[in-house]
């Protein structure tokens, strides 16, 4: 059923049912748009990256030809850590789990023909974010694309770095700053453009209940609008752009609670704690991933199941893009058939199932109600915890939850219970403590990326060492240092100028560094 | 190994720059639990940095989670690094590793691999078996 404006039998269906407030409307809980998907469906915007760059941009080129609708960059863990192919730490992990970018001439193949102009790309990276930016903004510039037309997310949330997905680089207060300096650049010359993506996934996947990504994240969102109003934007000129990306796991109605709390604690904490007017800033917008770790090794066909209602929780929680996990994604990167599969699974919901028809389907159920308070009144208890604190401050509350390991405590407590539960058998896990016949089985062929990548990306990499004009590069450096120095400085333009003379991430980095410092965490077991 | 009958001293680290810890600290509590003692080094851990640990605090295995496919590269390296050492520790891997890869890892002296999914049973046992103390603590 192709048409979503009646039944498979033929019945009729208005584009919402029930009363106000209705989807549209503040306070957004059912919906940032009147008929939702209607109109527009949701972005099917998968998530990739092995390899080199020319591996990966025949993955995305595949993606597209696919039925995607936008790109999803994941890079290698070098880059993620801002880390050259060649640095001694980066051994064995070269486009092993992601794509490996050193230079701007990286970036340029990754999205060899694929129109910039007309495509939206997310981009996953946080610590060296502003560095990426800077090389996207100038492989489109060369490809003719203004940055002005271009269209994306940058992740660029080093927030949950600290508290869950370890991804940092410099210590939190000079990384926050690289956050608003590419707030304030995109909000002044990148109208398009998504400068964070103020990110829960990864909080979960560390462990957290739903009710602590959702409290956390938001709490992450409140503190970058206090970041950025401290550097002197008005809330308006920023608030419609920050993004929010969101992990839908197994739990159905709790998953679809907690998309719906999200969007009205997000309206009323922009309108009354941050004087928000414009419209726009209220309404939050979101990307959702399948839970991956709830995925399993045993019998992963299963996989494949738990995806679709992960996926179908998104959709009826009102998401605005999706990723759906493949379900070899416990063993290791998806392999192209296994991602088409997923993809497959997220247009069967779309064309038919016929839940885009009507928008917020489940509104005025007794039970999604109530879980919807409840998640939102939870979560409050978390904000007050924080603004306490943090001393009337959500930002200075974040920062104290980071140092004293407070966030990073009440994740691992609740990854602990978790296992203790499945281990005693209080959670069935499919495969995993019952019905574990048929485990064992052969699998399907997986994605290797095996040491010739890592050979053949430092090949590249020493090529344009030896190409570039390193007089370029060491001026170009000085530039970022002197900036960095600076704390009225914007860095992006410097940054852009640096790439532009072909300088790597690492070299930007490890000059970054030498102002910011780096940050070492103190374990909390 | 003579069983001395003190607890078994796991020493747990993530090598290299993977950052997915969320299982090595669940391990780290389930090891606790049953006994053990566990040294936690954390993230971003280095080959040397492991082999002074386990140097210092007499470890009898050593754990080593990875997620992000650089087992064959980074597992060989750390067996490696304690057998130049001349410490005759046995490493137990943990994390996301195709069985494919098992037989290259065991090649490499690798003592046991732990996938996605082991219950705590498994992952005390075969710790304490890596140790060359089944049935004690």
């Amino acid at each position: 059923m192709d048409d979503p404006r009646s039944t498979l039998s033929g019945i009729p269906l208005s584009p919402v049912y029930g009363e106000g407030p209705l989807p549209g409307e503040y306070p957004y809980t059912r919906g940032v748009h009147s008929d939702m998907y209607r109109s527009r469906l949701w972005t099917m915007r998968m998530f990739a990256g092995f390899g080199t760059a020319t591996d990966t941009n025949g993955r995305f080129r595949e993606l597209l030809r696919s039925g995607s609708t936008g790109l999803s960059t994941a890079f290698d863990m070098p880059t993620l850590m801002g880390r050259d192919s060649d640095h001694p730490w980066s051994l064995g992990e070269v486009g092993r789990a992601g794509v490996a970018v050193d230079t701007v001439e990286d970036m340029a193949d990754l999205f060899a023909d694929i129109d910039l102009g007309g495509v939206s790309t997310s981009m996953t990276i946080n610590g060296p974010a502003a560095i990426v930016l800077a090389m996207y903004v100038v492989v489109a510039e060369q490809g003719g694309v203004e940055r002005g037309q271009l269209a994306g997310t940058l992740q660029n949330d080093i927030l949950k770095e600290y508290q869950a997905q370890k991804e940092y680089i410099f210590p939190p207060r000079p990384s926050v700053r690289l956050v608003t300096d590419v707030i304030r650049f995109t909000a002044a010359e990148m109208p398009r453009w998504n400068p964070v993506s103020v990110s829960g996934y990864h909080i979960r996947e560390a462990g957290s209940t739903a009710v602590q990504e959702l409290a956390f994240t938001l709490a992450n969102g409140f503190a970058y609008v206090e970041a950025a109003v401290a550097a002197g934007l008005d809330v308006d000129a920023f608030a419609p752009r920050l993004s929010f990306f969101f992990n839908s796991h197994v739990d159905f109605f709790e998953e679809i609670g907690k998309f719906r709390a999200a969007r009205r604690i997000w309206a009323r904490w922009l309108r009354d704690r941050y004087g928000a007017v414009d419209e726009r800033s209220l309404k939050l917008r979101f990307h959702t991933q399948t839970a991956g770790v709830s995925l399993t090794a045993q019998q992963p066909e299963t996989n494949i199941a738990r995806v679709a209602i992960q996926a179908l929780a998104g959709v009826l929680g009102g998401t605005q893009s999706l990723h759906t996990d493949s379900h070899d994604e416990a063993l290791a990167l998806p392999s192209e058939a296994a991602a088409r599969t997923a993809l497959r699974t997220q247009q069967v919901i779309a064309h038919e199932t016929g839940v885009t028809g009507v928008a917020d389907p489940l509104g005025g159920s007794a039970y999604v109600e109530w879980m919807t308070d409840e998640v939102e009144r939870r979560a409050e208890e978390v904000f007050a915890h924080l603004d306490e604190i943090g001393g009337g401050s959500i930002l200075e509350g974040v920062h104290e939850g980071i140092q004293s390991g407070w966030f990073m405590g009440e994740i691992a407590e609740s990854a602990y219970r978790f296992e203790r539960e499945v281990n005693a058998g209080e959670r069935i896990v499919v495969g995993v403590n019952a019905y574990t016949e048929g485990n064992g089985s052969p699998g399907a062929e997986l994605l290797r990326v095996g040491q010739e990548t890592e050979d053949d990306q430092l090949a590249r990499l020493a090529t344009v060492r030896s190409r570039r004009d390193s007089a370029a590069v060491t001026a170009s450096l000085r530039r970022v240092v002197a900036d960095a120095t600076d704390p009225e400085a914007n860095l992006m333009p410097s940054l852009i100028a640096a790439v532009r003379a072909r300088t790597t991430v690492g070299e930007i980095v490890e000059a970054l560094e030498g102002v910011f410092g780096t940050y070492v965490e103190t374990a909390v077991v | 190994m003579v069983d001395t009958g003190l607890p078994i001293r796991v020493v747990l680290a993530k090598l290299g720059l993977d950052g997915h810890d969320r299982g090595l600290k669940v391990v780290a509590r389930m090891l606790r639990d049953a006994g053990m003692e566990v040294v936690y080094l954390g993230l971003r851990q280095t080959t040397d940095n492991i082999v002074a640990a386990v140097e210092q605090e007499d470890a009898d295995v050593v754990g080593i989670s990875m997620h992000n496919a650089g087992h064959l590269t980074l597992g060989p390296l750390i067996v490696k690094a304690l057998g130049e050492a001349g410490l005759a520790v046995p490493v137990v891997i943990g994390g996301i590793v195709p069985d494919a890869d098992l037989p290259e890892l065991e090649a490499a002296g690798v003592a046991a691999v732990l996938g996605p999914g082991a219950s705590v049973e498994e992952v005390v046992t075969t710790v304490r078996s890596a140790a060359g103390r089944d049935g004690s603590t």
